[in-house]
């Protein structure tokens, strides 16, 4: 594999440059004194301001913010117990069905998901609103979160867990005092994917969504539909920005965690050698 | 790595029956009743008819005594209508089409770059995988939205162009509503979701097998079709699968990117659903969708199950 650095390198420039150049011309244009797109009016903060004061769009990104929390807690708790269902226990009945409900919802089209819960709630004679967009999202969300979690079970040490069941400590305290914690990155990752798909979805939420639950990308799609406008380039900045800050931050403390785990382990087996 | 869970069995993990009956249990429940059970429904519904009501869509289940009339009431009506009418057909296969280019295109986009990626220095490697996760991060209709911008005939595209020359001051870029800003939309909304199996596999790659084939005298072209790209081929598999599959029932690049003759069944759907109320044609349309999708996303499960 040592072919043509030069190729690689243009390569992956073009290919970031693709990625990255719209997202930067979008947090450009949001501090654009004119309304225009192609005419550049100097630095101003109008935009953000104008946001601040738009009290439908803050309306909407206050039930965002709580739709989010909420199931993306619900589908990591949940994510999380199916990623232990599918690791730790070989055989129980209906496991190949149970992890294909895992991996469907991962590509099905958002707008079968949507249109197909919403009829069950209109059957269950369910009110749509702020709890169904939230079960809607736990529900997708929990698959992602088990897939991230997945992946970090089946590659740990279970010795640790296998020593304090010897040891005579009840599972589900060894489930909390040892697996979880190193795991704890994992789930972390989850949370913040689920936050963030929920956060993002406009498909499934305008389906299951009703009076007084408008989320935000239901909002932004509104406004789209009507025009560009800097203002929404502002609101995407900021959400561009908190969702960068969020996972740098997660990152960085899992490195830290993963280091400090490292270490401990070095020093556990230099422990147990002498 | 299914190896490493079957090579360890441990039989009392998740504690005692109860504890270990309930963390199968409770996620299993919540997906059959919330992703399982409105698939039924749907179907259900698709054999109804469309009524002037809250819900738009007769009969109702009224209850187990009148189960015999509720049933003889369905029918399949609502296919019918769809396989007579040229639109629906001609949605279909212009998703199916637009997936299948779109699907090429990130495979041709995504694989040299997941093979760059891989044969980089491994210090800077996870900086790389980072920059591609972290487009994934930002709301998809952000996404799509900053095309809108540089797409628009009065837009960023077209000031470049009129600056740099290639362009004369009254010409415009007509690309924005056509299928080809369509084109755009999906491979840049999508191109992290290719790159990242393509890169797992590869970054797995041996590369002793490439070194014997260079000693051996084989071209590094040859030495590419005879060894790396077959071996890539459960992340070609799983990265083509993940992208063709939602890619078909997209809405919101269509929607915002394409033109009034951009047909696509995710489009067609949310008329449907939201623009005619008609409940029991869009499920029509839903089943079928995903009828059409069951064989790649067997595929996917199966290739998931592999490379777990």
């Amino acid at each position: 594999m040592m072919r043509s650095p030069r190729f690689d390198a243009t390569v992956l420039t073009l290919g970031f440059a693709f990625l990255y150049i719209p997202i930067i011309i979008l947090i450009v244009y949001s501090f654009n004194a004119s309304r225009l797109v192609t005419v550049w009016g100097g630095f101003s903060l109008n935009w953000y301001s104008a946001m601040w004061s738009n009290q439908g769009l803050m309306d909407a990104a206050w039930v965002t913010a709580r739709v989010g929390v909420l199931s993306a807690t619900l589908g990591t708790i949940l994510g999380t117990m199916a990623a232990l269902a599918l690791t730790r226990f070989a055989r129980f009945p209906g496991r190949m069905a149970f992890s294909g409900m895992i991996y469907a919802p991962l590509v099905m089209p958002e707008v079968i998901t949507g249109l197909s819960l919403l009829l069950l709630f209109v059957a269950m004679g369910v009110d749509r609103g702020f709890w169904t967009v939230t079960i809607a999202h736990t529900t997708f969300t929990m698959c992602y979160v088990a897939i991230v979690v997945q992946s970090r079970l089946l590659t740990f040490d279970r010795s640790l867990e296998e020593a304090a069941l010897d040891l005579g400590c009840p599972p589900v305290k060894t489930f909390f005092k040892i697996t979880l914690p190193l795991i704890f990155p994992a789930v972390i990752a989850g949370w913040m994917l689920a936050f963030t798909l929920s956060l993002d979805d406009l498909v499934i939420a305008s389906f299951n969504t009703g009076p007084g639950a408008t989320t935000l990308p239901i909002k932004i799609y509104s406004q789209v539909r009507l025009g560009v406008t800097p203002e929404i380039n502002a609101i995407c900045t900021i959400l561009i920005g908190l969702v960068t800050i969020g996972v740098i931050a997660a990152s960085l403390t899992t490195k830290r965690a993963e280091l400090r785990r490292v270490r401990d382990e070095h020093l556990a087996i230099r422990g147990a050698e002498r | 790595m299914a190896n490493v869970a079957e090579a360890n069995p441990v039989t009392n993990a998740g504690g005692p029956s109860w504890t270990r009956w309930l963390v199968v249990v409770v996620p299993y429940v919540w997906l059959i009743l919330f992703f399982v059970a409105p698939f039924l429904i749907i179907f259900k519904i698709s054999l109804s008819d469309y009524a002037q009501a809250m819900p738009p869509y007769r009969p109702l289940f009224e209850g187990v005594g009148a189960v015999g009339d509720f049933i003889s009431q369905l029918d399949f009506e609502n296919y019918i209508f769809l396989t007579s009418d040229s639109l629906y057909i001609l949605s279909y296969l212009s998703s199916l089409r637009i997936a299948a280019i779109s699907t090429l295109l990130l495979l041709l986009i995504g694989y040299p770059m997941a093979l760059a990626m891989a044969r980089a220095p491994t210090s800077i490697r996870p900086t790389l995988v980072m920059l591609v996760v972290l487009p994934f991060w930002t709301s998809f209709l952000i996404r799509v939205y900053a095309w809108i911008g540089i797409l628009k005939p009065d837009g960023l595209l077209t000031l470049l162009l009129q600056t740099v020359g290639l362009m004369g001051p009254d010409q415009q870029v007509q690309i924005f509503r056509t299928d080809y800003a369509v084109f755009i939309g999906i491979v840049y909304s999508y191109l992290p979701f290719m790159v990242l199996p393509l890169y797992s596999a590869l970054e797995k790659m041996d590369n002793s097998l490439l070194e014997a084939a260079s000693d051996l005298g084989c071209p590094p072209w040859k030495a590419f079709w005879k060894i790396t790209f077959p071996l890539s081929m459960p992340g070609v598999i799983a990265g083509a699968m993940i992208c063709f599959i939602p890619i078909t029932g997209e809405f919101v690049i269509p929607d915002l990117l394409g033109g009034a003759d951009t047909l696509m069944i995710g489009k067609t759907l949310w008329t449907e659903f939201f623009g005619n109320r008609d409940w029991p044609l869009a499920s029509a349309v839903a089943v079928i969708l995903l009828i059409m999708l069951v064989v790649p996303i067997m595929i996917f499960q199966n290739q998931q199950k592999k490379v777990v």
